[in-house]
């Protein structure tokens, strides 16, 4: 029977990656001064894409000072309603660029096509959007009538979501009026450095944004700045914790947004192949490179057979292979990095005694990757139940009753994120309820949106992103009586 | 939700060159070639037959279609049409709002077998199954399922009518469990019709039913389906709901009639390798 | 000749009880004219762990209370402290070395904030909360819910007024407080303990440990089952640096200091919204 699906590759044309990016500072690309320049790869092919600018402490500086000088003679004092036309201008270069983004994005961090295109660029563009609308109405956002703007915003973003990241990060920093000096994490920088193009393009005021490129020691070079007023960094609770530290003591305003291990938890009367629909979504959408995804199934054990033999069926159709591909739903692993430490951790999870899976699957030859992997026989006790892999690995426990669910849920230093299948409507609300968590997707899982503030609980860190809560993170909010 | 998210995302599967011919001739064969207008005469049959037989006259290579599907008092015309070339489907009991009452429609069904149809596209009675009263639903289809005789029995649940999934999933269950052979989404007559949310759903029921009683029950999407890209949405989907089992005719059927000539045009351009037109395939 | 006095020795409040701390320890409080005012616990770490114990048993059933009940409890506390008006003046007027009247718009400003707070129980949710138009057929909406249980330091010159300043509004909003008062003016803060344990307020939602932040707040700050750190009352920066630091082993939520706040002006949300989280909530909608 030849009814195969035809490779259907986005085409590559449409990028145009240089061979070498400088750093983005006041307005124009610029040479490092103090420092080198390091290679971002394709994760699926391992060939190098470009060179780029590795930002030392002179280049912070001079990052930092171009986004002080802008707030001060331009940003901050330009009215709301110009300052929002600029935002609106970017977004709307992001949506007529935004195939172009996807591809690069996909190029440069291994998702799917089908991701960076259906979900990632909407969202970007969503996201400045909705924040250019708030730049003239911040007086209306319930943080008094006047609310000021920080300053210079320090932003550091992971590799995950690349382009989305940085939207979260730069468009509520502009639209409440301060500027930014923003690093993307070492293995995507590409898409941010694109973005520094769209800036000119819009005509933004030089030093509004600002893109220094570089690994771990630059973002700290920068968060650690003593002309920063703001701090806002997404990634690891690791690096969270250093940054929280670095700033102890200092003026300086802080939002993180953390690691996650969210629980997904199914009750016997949910319906089972949607609910299957929403634990793939949400464990290996991005590879499961997602801080809110849903890495722990819990299955009500009235229902637990049923669900993972549906699952595993489904999991047997799931195609892993070029992200390029439009039929691809399982990209490359971002670095050989993180490939080790989710090699490392589903080791772990056997050697702890704990049952893997996964559907037999062709890996390609070269590039990382890592098949959609399920554990069964898991508990609480397992390091792969506590600690975030940030891969395609699915942990599934079980529970008993809802007070056992919330429980085990809750039973975590995180608190990102929580996932509830249940017909019942009371038995909903009072799970939402009960779940430690920012965000809690009942009937679904992984939606995003710019309207609905994203941030956790605990250890998944403090500040909304998104919403009109997300502002808050951008404005002089506190009153010290 | 999971169910038109799930059925988005398998809608932009790329489907090209050897499937695509594949599929084209596959959708050809599994096309229930229809007409059920109140105007339907002798001579519109007929002319349906040949189309029926011979869907492409230009190209003998071309599958005929897996049945026509008319009202019952034609089913003797078609029947003398096509001889045993391909099936006759007759719609019966009361078809399309199923409102009258069991022994006309078990005469109505009688007839059909009796004058050369061996499918019996049945409808169920809608507002029984929305006040409630499933076990009248239940002996309806199970005294069908008898009147037909060998006639395979293909239930259509009318989902545009049942209006949620929680609905079309129970009554795909009671038809199931009923004896049916196929179910069927829809008569063509509401909107709407088959959908590609809606056929997943139905296909999800039939792979478990599969599952649990051994039993394979096949799946009718009717109405709607107008393009050779929508078809091929479909069998995408079958291939990867139920599996490569369910993509034949035997299993999978569209319920349909202006698709047919799409799927011929797509047909000619996939062999000539430019676009057809509509002079270039007849009209039924 | 006068009557000889009783010279009280004030004990730690914790859990609804009144403890003499763990360690037996206690220090003396003076008035603001070196005279003798009483002896204070002085609070260890292991009576910081028990406070925190305290705290969290209590936060499940304080968080879930409704928010009308919440209001009514924080307004029985004024109505509590209105009857014991005097008596807080005379102690305000001791320790801050004011005058009466001074002291007396001190006890008021302090009891209207208990109004002031209590009124907001059933309102700041839905002025911080909202529902989300989300681009899709969810109902989408964002509730704030308490951070859980927050080791604060009152300010060490407003004993009572900065004492109820900061802790009305972290009580308001669901969470359990262990708070350090004024160190060298702590005796109107257990004189609230005293308010707040003969009226509704739940054992262990509110915690006095007095003594000496600088001593016990480090072990709060790093204590895993504290969630938050309100360091208001906190005026030497290094110490408060030290305390932020400490906070990010468990990535604690701080509001930093600031001793010298005028509490006499009308807060805003900003207290509130310091230990709340924002939960967002998305269904489907559809049949």
């Amino acid at each position: 029977m030849p009814f195969d699906y035809a490779p259907a590759p986005e085409s590559r044309s449409i990028v145009d990656i240089e061979s070498n990016y400088g750093l983005f500072i006041g307005g124009s690309f610029i040479e490092p001064t103090s420092g080198g320049f390091f290679k971002t790869i394709n994760p699926a092919t391992e060939e190098v894409l470009s060179e780029v600018a590795e930002a030392g402490q002179a280049d912070v500086d001079a990052a930092v000072a171009a986004a002080r000088r802008a707030y001060d003679k331009t940003w901050s004092k330009m009215s709301g309603k110009d300052r929002a036309k600029y935002i609106f201008r970017i977004a709307r270069l992001i949506q007529e660029r935004s195939r172009e983004l996807a591809v690069l994005e996909t190029l440069d961090n291994g998702k799917p096509i089908r991701e960076s295109r259906d979900v990632d660029l909407p969202l970007v563009a969503a996201h400045f959007f909705y924040h250019a609308g708030w730049a003239d109405k911040l007086e209306f956002a319930g943080y008094g009538p006047d609310p000021k703007s920080l300053g210079v915003a320090a932003q550091v973003i992971p590799w995950n979501f690349p382009l989305l990241m940085l939207a979260w990060k730069v468009a509520p920093a502009l639209a409440c009026g301060n500027t930014v000096v923003l690093k993307p994490a070492e293995t995507t920088p590409l898409t941010a450095l694109a973005f520094a193009d769209i800036c000119q393009q819009a005509g933004l005021p030089p030093g509004v944004v600002n893109i220094i490129t570089g690994a771990g020691e630059t973002g700290r070079m920068l968060v650690e700045h003593p002309d920063v007023d703001k701090v806002a960094f997404t990634g690891s609770t690791e690096v969270g914790k250093a940054i929280q530290r670095a700033v102890a003591g200092t003026k300086k305003k802080l939002t993180l947004e953390l690691g996650g291990k969210a629980a997904n938890i199914v009750f016997d009367d949910a319906p089972i192949d949607q609910a299957i629909e929403g634990i793939v979504n949400g464990i290996y959408f991005n590879q499961g490179h997602v801080c809110c995804a849903g890495s722990r199934l819990l299955l009500q054990e009235s229902v637990a057979d049923e669900a993972l033999a549906s699952l595993k069926r489904r999991l047997t159709t799931l195609r892993l292979g070029d992200p390029l591909d439009k039929n691809t739903d399982i990209g490359a692993i971002n670095s050989s990095m993180q490939l080790s430490k989710i090699e490392e951790l589903t080791a772990s999870g056997e050697a702890e005694g704990a049952e893997r899976w996964s559907p037999t699957c062709a890996i390609p030859d070269k590039g990382f990757w890592f098949p959609p992997t399920v554990f069964t026989n898991v508990t609480q006790a397992h390091r792969i139940a506590r600690e975030e892999i940030f891969g395609p690995v699915l942990s599934v426990l079980t529970f008993r009753t809802p007070e056992e669910a919330v429980a085990k849920a809750n039973n975590t230093p995180f608190g990102l994120s929580a996932g509830i299948w249940t017909e019942k409507g009371s038995r909903i609300l009072w799970m939402a309820n009960q779940m430690r968590a920012g965000i809690v997707w009942a009937n679904t899982f992984n939606r995003f949106d710019p309207t609905s503030p994203f941030g956790g609980f605990k250890e998944s860190g403090f500040g909304r992103e998104g919403g009109v809560q997300g502002l808050g993170a951008y404005l002089n909010v506190e009153d010290p009586s | 939700m999971g169910l038109e998210g799930r059925a988005a995302t398998l809608a932009t599967r790329s489907i090209k060159k050897d499937s695509k011919i594949w599929a084209i001739d596959t959708a050809i064969s599994m096309v229930d070639l229809t007409t059920l207008e109140g105007m339907d005469t002798d001579g519109k049959v007929r002319a349906l037959c040949a189309k029926a037989l011979h869907p492409d006259p230009t190209d003998p290579t071309c599958p005929a279609v897996a049945a026509v599907c008319v009202y019952g008092d034609l089913v003797a015309t078609t029947r003398a049409c096509v001889g045993d070339r391909v099936h006759v489907a007759a719609v019966a009991t009361a078809f399309p709002s199923g409102r009258a009452s069991m022994d006309v429609k078990l005469m109505d069904t009688k007839q059909a077998v009796a004058d050369g149809a061996d499918e019996i596209d049945m409808v169920i009675d809608r507002g029984a199954f929305l006040a409630g009263n499933y076990a009248k639903v239940f002996e309806e289809i199970v005294a069908v399922k008898e009147a037909c005789g060998d006639a395979h029995l293909k239930v259509i649940l009318e989902t545009g009518e049942l209006k949620t999934y929680d609905n079309v999933r129970r009554a795909s269950w009671l038809a199931m469990q009923a004896g049916a052979d196929f179910i069927k989404t829809s008569t063509g007559k509401v909107s709407p019709a088959a959908t590609l949310p809606v056929t997943l759903l139905m296909l999800e029921a039939v792979r478990d039913f599969a599952d649990q009683t051994g039993t394979r029950i096949g799946v009718k999407a009717a109405g709607g389906i107008k393009t050779s890209k929508d078809a091929i949405r479909y069998l995408v989907m079958v291939k990867e709901t139920v599996g490569e089992d369910w993509l034949n005719p035997d299993m999978f059927r569209f319920g349909a009639s202006s698709l047919l000539n799409d799927l011929l045009m797509q047909r000619q351009r996939m062999r000539d390798g430019h676009y057809s037109g509509p002079d270039y395939v007849t009209i039924d | 000749m006068s009557r000889v006095d009783v010279r009280k020795t004030h004990k730690l409040f914790i859990g609804g009880a009144f403890p003499r701390s763990e360690s037996g320890r206690t220090y003396e409080v003076t008035d603001s004219k070196e005279q003798f005012l009483a002896n204070m616990a002085l609070a260890s770490r292991k009576d910081a762990r028990d406070a925190v114990l305290a705290a969290r048993s209590a936060v499940a059933k304080w968080s879930s209370a409704t928010a009308y009940n919440r209001g009514q409890v924080l307004y029985r506390i004024a109505e509590v402290m209105e009857g014991r008006r005097e008596q807080f003046i005379s102690e305000v007027s001791d320790s801050e070395g004011v005058s009466s009247r001074k002291a007396g718009a001190h006890v008021d400003a302090a009891i209207d904030r208990w109004v002031w707070y209590a009124g907001w129980a059933d309102k700041y949710a839905q002025v911080i909360g909202n529902t989300n138009p989300v681009a899709g057929p969810f109902f989408n909406f964002s509730v704030p819910e308490p951070t859980g249980v927050v080791a604060a330091v009152a300010p060490q010159d407003a004993s009572v007024l900065g004492l109820v300043s900061v802790v009305a509004p972290i009580i308001v909003t669901g969470n359990a407080v262990i708070v350090m008062p004024s160190s060298s003016r702590p005796i109107p803060a257990i004189t609230l303990a005293e308010c707040l344990a003969t009226s509704d307020v739940p054992a262990g939602v509110v915690n006095i440990l007095t003594g000496a932040p600088a001593e016990v707040m480090p072990w709060l700050a790093e204590h895993a089952d504290v969630n938050a750190l309100d360091l208001t009352g906190i005026v030497d920066e290094g110490v408060a640096a030290d305390l932020e630091r400490s906070a990010a082993g468990t990535v604690k939520r701080v509001r930093g200091a600031a001793p010298h706040a005028d509490w006499q002006a009308t807060p805003s949300l900003s207290r509130m919204r310091a230990f709340v989280e924002v939960k967002t909530v998305w269904h489907p909608m559809g049949v």
